[in-house]
């Protein structure tokens, strides 16, 4: 069975990030950037996979400009076999990276799809579900665990009031949530060693599509800061305040 | 910007993806496997050995040693080594890397000079973390004159019956073999052989040396040879050749303390401008005290110009000619500079600095085994002074 992995490059989630001061958007000079975390979840659960002797291959693509292939060799240290990269420029919105991964799955004829729910970019939890409807694949999101059982899968999924059970016929695609698996480390020798893999790199019209943008980002602003707290001298100070200043209690 | 571990680190054009790569995993691993646990290891004075099986994983034990041990060498460069040590430096527990890391002193001697038959027995189980090796060379009568160790080994038959005593050897507890100095022939360098001996031989005993300034984490031991029987195999080179296998072991030793210490230096920087730029005096912010801010630049200078030294001594190993004066001059630049940033930060820190529980306050008491441990600065500079042909 081949699995297709989709991983993104994003800003590392221990970077407190900071909007330009133009309001354009987030500030990524200089920023340290990684594999989006659900991404590397899905990265794992591929490789843990093919260690079972379930999946044949695992195939790490990521959307992007050149700089993207340091996730995709990241996901080749992790244990993927090889790699593509669809070479795009600037922000590519999730209805066109579905769009690039569904000519990758034509390209590629992957049994499985595993994808992060979401990045911790955009948030947008959008692409897996987009994916799911243009191709015509059944879809499990936000997976907390994945059984391969012949040509279906089973997929726990974590919803609001608990946990729902889908069984899916494959080819199929799945999204991570994440208590899925605790990724690996890469160890120094397989980060070596994934110089080697191959990596191929697409345009996007190599798979017949043309990216276009539907989203407009207006504005991209800080949180309003945190006000310094207070020293309340007794409960009944605090009962008041909690009732008729910060109006949580009645 | 701000001054932070990573941004007050020089650019190195040596650097490529697979050296951040490896910074990246690295740095995931301590940060999930060693920090989380570091000061309680470090007041119970002891590592759990469950961490060395996962350092060998990750390839941190077999980093720079030949595959066919179950190391990486190939593509392995300096700066491999400069990332690891920097990295284990920045959890700012200086006894977990001493432990941890202490077959990089015990090891080298038996992959560069011991027989096929002791590597193939002691190189796979140390690499993976099954087993452990230490150095032996300082003795309670002595330790920066190495040439008069007192530890004999005498032949008798197909053996040497060895006699006397190692101390403050790091990792000496736990290590199942000891790559020792020993005399075997006449006075001074030229009756020094090194020989491997395994810690379950009859004879062989040792204590712990607990009470430490620092490093409370490491175990150092000193270690009792009483007539016990090492066979004549064990021997590590030629004998009488031990001079030589100590030596070439220096240069790297010396190379990877003075990493950690720059980083351990820019751990303190580190601390020191959070603390500045947060802690308000006199109405205004630590950092906007001109005292302060020439404290954090004077700190950020010589940590610069230790940078800049260590990466010049790398570039000389790389090119293979390693000038032992100038590794052994950058030990005492390293030791110094990380002494500098050590009171610094404990001045800018203040009494928050002084209390148990930060990494200042550490570093600050783990100075000195910096200062003195793997050549101390005096014998550096007689060393470089005697390499120089002054």
């Amino acid at each position: 069975m081949k699995v297709l992995v989709a991983v993104k490059r994003v800003v590392d989630y221990n970077v407190k990030v900071r909007a330009k001061a133009d309001g354009s958007d987030v500030d990524l000079n200089n920023v340290k950037m990684a594999i989006n975390p659900f991404c590397e979840i899905a990265v794992e659960e591929a490789i843990r996979l093919r260690e079972a002797g379930v999946a044949t291959e695992v195939i790490a693509v990521s959307i992007g400009d050149k700089s993207c292939q340091e996730q995709i060799r990241t996901s080749l240290a992790l244990g993927a076999d090889r790699g593509i990269q669809v070479e795009t420029e600037g922000a590519v919105e999730p209805l066109v990276v579905a769009k690039l991964l569904k000519g990758v799955i034509e390209k590629e004829q992957p049994q499985l799809v595993i994808l992060g729910k979401q990045s911790i970019d955009g948030d947008n939890n959008q692409t897996g579900q987009m994916l799911g409807a243009l191709t015509n694949m059944p879809q499990g999101t936000f997976a907390s665990e994945l059984v391969v059982d012949g040509d279906k899968i089973t997929v726990t999924r974590e919803v609001d009031g608990g946990l729902q059970t889908l069984s899916l016929n494959l080819p199929a695609i799945v999204t991570t949530d994440l208590r899925l698996n605790e990724p690996r480390y890469a160890s120094l020798p397989n980060i070596m060693k994934a110089k080697k893999k191959q990596m191929d790199v697409y345009s996007p019209a190599d798979l017949g599509v043309e990216p276009k943008a539907h989203l407009t980002t207006l504005k991209v602003e800080p949180p309003p800061e945190r006000k310094a707290g207070i020293m309340v001298a007794s409960v009944e100070e605090l009962v008041d305040k909690l009732k008729n200043e910060a109006k949580v209690i009645s | 910007m701000s001054l932070t571990f990573d941004s007050a680190r020089l650019p190195n054009p040596h650097i490529t993806p697979e050296h951040e790569e490896w910074r990246a995993q690295l740095r995931k691993f301590i940060d999930t496997e060693i920090i989380p646990y570091a000061e309680d290891w470090d007041e119970a004075g002891h590592i759990p050995i469950e961490l060395w099986p996962k350092a060998a994983a990750v390839g941190l034990l077999g980093m720079g040693y030949p595959e066919e041990f179950g190391g990486i060498k190939e593509g392995i460069d300096s700066w491999h080594t400069w990332i690891a040590n920097e990295e284990l430096a920045r959890i700012g527990v200086g006894g977990i890397p001493a432990s941890l890391m202490v077959h990089g002193i015990g090891l080298p001697p038996v992959i560069n000079w011991g027989s096929e038959a002791m590597k193939q027995a002691v190189a796979p189980p140390v690499l993976a973390g099954e087993k452990h090796i230490a150095l032996g060379i300082t003795e309670p009568g002595g330790g920066s004159d190495v040439a008069q160790l007192a530890t004999t080994a005498l032949h008798d038959g197909d053996d040497f019956i060895v006699n006397g005593s190692k101390t403050f050897i790091t990792g000496g507890l736990r290590a199942n073999w000891v790559t020792t100095a020993v005399r075997t022939g006449g006075e001074g360098a030229a009756g020094v052989s090194m020989l491997l001996i395994p810690t379950d031989a009859e004879g062989f005993s040792r204590t712990a040396l607990d009470k430490k300034q620092g490093w409370w984490a490491s175990d150092t031991a000193t270690l009792y040879f009483d007539n016990v029987r090492v066979p004549v195999t064990n021997l590590i080179g030629e004998e009488n050749q031990g001079f030589k296998v100590i030596m070439t072991n220096f240069n790297s030793e010396r190379m990877f303390m003075s990493a950690a210490m720059e980083a351990l230096g820019r751990v303190c920087l580190e601390e020191a401008v959070n603390w500045a730029r947060e802690r308000k005096t006199f109405g205004k912010r630590l950092a906007d005290h001109q005292v302060i801010r020439h404290k954090i630049v004077q700190m950020k200078q010589r940590l610069n110009a230790t940078q800049a030294y260590i990466r010049v001594c790398y570039e000389s190993m790389e090119a293979g000619n390693p000038n032992p004066g100038d590794i052994a001059l950058l030990k005492v630049q390293a030791s110094e500079t990380m002494e500098f940033c050590a009171r610094e930060a404990m001045q800018i820190l203040g009494g928050i600095g002084y209390m148990r529980g930060n990494r200042v306050e550490r570093i600050y008491r783990e100075v000195r085994v910096n200062a003195i441990g793997g050549g101390s600065e005096e014998i550096m500079r007689d060393l470089a002074a005697r390499q120089y042909g002054v």
